[in-house]
């Protein structure tokens, strides 16, 4: 079987589940600027939702071993339909009908090869510039509270 | 004689309108909101979300303001909301060995991958009042340090390299994880099903229990593996898709409890493990709750079960309290009826022994003459 058929699919499902959780972490804000940033507004037709619904958040014993339901999660789910034809879906915790409607057309805009580089730009690009930043903010202030422990030297040598 | 009677509805009416008028408190003060019960009253927020087993922050917020503060109240106030939302299915299992790790403390390994990381603890303040509190004094930025590329080794996985330590906790390939929300309690229940309950179980009973276990009531030698807080992804399958997204994070506590264990017929001396995870940063609970869950394994190691910590049918059944204040507080709801009955009843047991009584002394002078 050809390699770069095997990879391709592969890299493609990475670059979509990137989006995806991007997407999923999108604020308010951030999605209305892009929204506001297009030049062209799509026609939408929304398919399912928003809809607001559980998910059970499973952990596993000790870590590592089996599944077990450790509680539930308030998730908000959409499916649009762009009259191109493309559909797109968004889903993320919490109860924001708004922005995942919104995430859910800026899914499908990414998955048409002529919007796609303006969600990136307009759009994923400052969310993961976002992230990065908060979790790095986040590591640098749990590090100075790591303990550096020291000897005392006791007695005589 | 008790006659049926309905009745109520303006004071019903009226005790409501005066408890939203409590709630509010003096007018002239500002009121709080929901982003300042996240922001500021974070810890109860997390309490509320993991006792009523649903992670919202803002609606657990919520249910904070509208209980007054009343933390029960407000976990009963989320259950009942979540009752109200469809099931979109399972996440994947959560990764805390991909932890953003926020604080990570390990009591048996001094120097360990990862190192100590305090994090925002109250550990080693003095539980002194800060008068700075009773204004709005300005608060410094935290310091910052460049973080180790450096990748915060699971405790257990440091001991597991030895053989010294138990496996994780595995079943057979068939078995399903149990969900107590959609099937009734049934003992004995299989440890996934323990752990669920416990997740969601009261901080204070487990707290109560967990010490007990220390104090000798099932004791089980334990070391504080480690602790640690952070935020995990949750992912979903999505069926659209065929691949599993990220939803965000949420942000969970996790207790790797390592116990000493003699060995039994079955297994060589070894460390066994007691396991706490609890949405939100909660770290006594979860230490509670793996001290629980180790002591209700007392049977899965042939140990003698002796105290209540190991009773499971006792520690699942009294641990939930939505359930357990239901029964409660419904003792002062009107059962006139049944006292009603009671007293009858009470009455006419005192006519009949004071009858007896007086047939006795009866009898006894009847006898002196």
């Amino acid at each position: 079987m050809d390699l770069a058929k095997q990879i391709e699919p592969n890299a493609e499902i990475a670059a979509r589940r990137r989006a995806v959780g991007l997407l999923a972490r999108a604020m308010t804000n951030e999605l209305h600027a892009a929204w506001e940033k297009l030049p062209a507004k799509p026609e939408v037709k929304p398919v399912r939702g928003p809809e607001t619904g559980l998910v059970m958040v499973r952990g596993r014993i000790g870590g590592g071993g089996a599944p077990f339901n450790l509680g539930e999660a308030t998730v908000t789910r959409a499916t649009v339909l762009l009259a191109s034809g493309t559909a797109g879906h968004a889903q993320a915790l919490g109860t924001s009908k708004e922005n995942v409607r919104l995430a859910a057309i800026f899914d499908a805009l990414w998955q048409e090869a002529g919007t796609r580089n303006s969600v990136e730009t307009t759009l994923l690009g400052p969310i993961e510039a976002r992230i990065a930043v908060e979790d790095k903010q986040k590591a640098e202030e749990t590090a100075a509270t790591r303990v550096d422990f020291f000897t005392m030297v006791r007695g005589e040598d | 004689m008790y006659v049926a009677v309905k009745g109520g509805e303006a004071a019903i009416n009226n005790a409501h309108r005066l408890l939203a008028d409590r709630r509010r408190g003096d007018r002239s003060l500002p009121s709080v909101t929901i982003e300042q019960i996240v922001e500021q009253l974070g810890l109860a927020v997390d309490r509320v979300m993991a006792e009523a087993s649903l992670y919202d922050r803002a609606l657990a917020a919520l249910a904070v303001r509208q209980a007054r503060g009343d933390m029960i109240e407000a976990i009963f106030l989320l259950r009942a909301y979540r009752t109200t939302l469809p099931r979109f299915g399972s996440s994947v299992p959560v990764d805390t060995a991909a932890m953003k790790v926020e604080r990570r403390v390990s009591a048996t390994y001094k120097d360990l991958p990862g190192g100590q990381l305090l994090g925002p603890t109250f550990d080693y303040t003095h539980r002194l009042l800060d008068p700075s509190l009773l204004t709005d004094e300005p608060v410094d930025e935290p310091e910052r340090r460049d973080t180790p590329q450096e990748h915060v080794m699971r405790v257990s996985d440091i001991l597991a390299h030895e053989g010294l330590i138990e496996g994780d906790g595995e079943f057979s390939e068939d078995h399903q994880a149990g969900d107590l929300t959609r099937e009734p309690l049934e003992f004995p229940m299989s440890r996934d099903l323990r752990l669920q309950a416990l997740a969601r179980g009261d901080e204070g009973f487990l707290l109560a229990l967990g010490y007990s276990t220390q104090r000798g009531y099932g004791r089980n030698h334990p070391f504080v593996g480690e602790v640690r807080i952070g935020e995990v992804e949750v992912e979903i399958e999505v069926a659209e898709l065929g691949f599993a997204v990220s939803l965000g994070r949420i942000r969970v506590t996790e207790c790797q409890m390592v116990n000493q264990f003699k060995g039994s017929s079955k297994a060589p001396p070894q460390f066994t493990r007691g396991y706490g995870l609890v949405f939100g940063q909660s770290e006594r609970k979860a230490m509670s709750m793996s001290l629980v869950d180790r002591a209700l394994r007392a049977e899965e190691l042939g140990e003698d079960i002796s105290a209540p910590a190991q009773d499971e049918e006792f520690v699942i059944s009294h641990s939930d309290n939505v359930q357990a204040t239901g029964f409660v507080e419904h003792l002062k709801l009107p059962h006139y009826v049944d006292f009603q009955a009671e007293l009858a009843l009470v009455r006419k047991m005192r006519l009949d022994i004071e009858a007896a009584r007086k047939g006795d002394r009866g009898e006894l002078q009847e006898a002196a003459e």
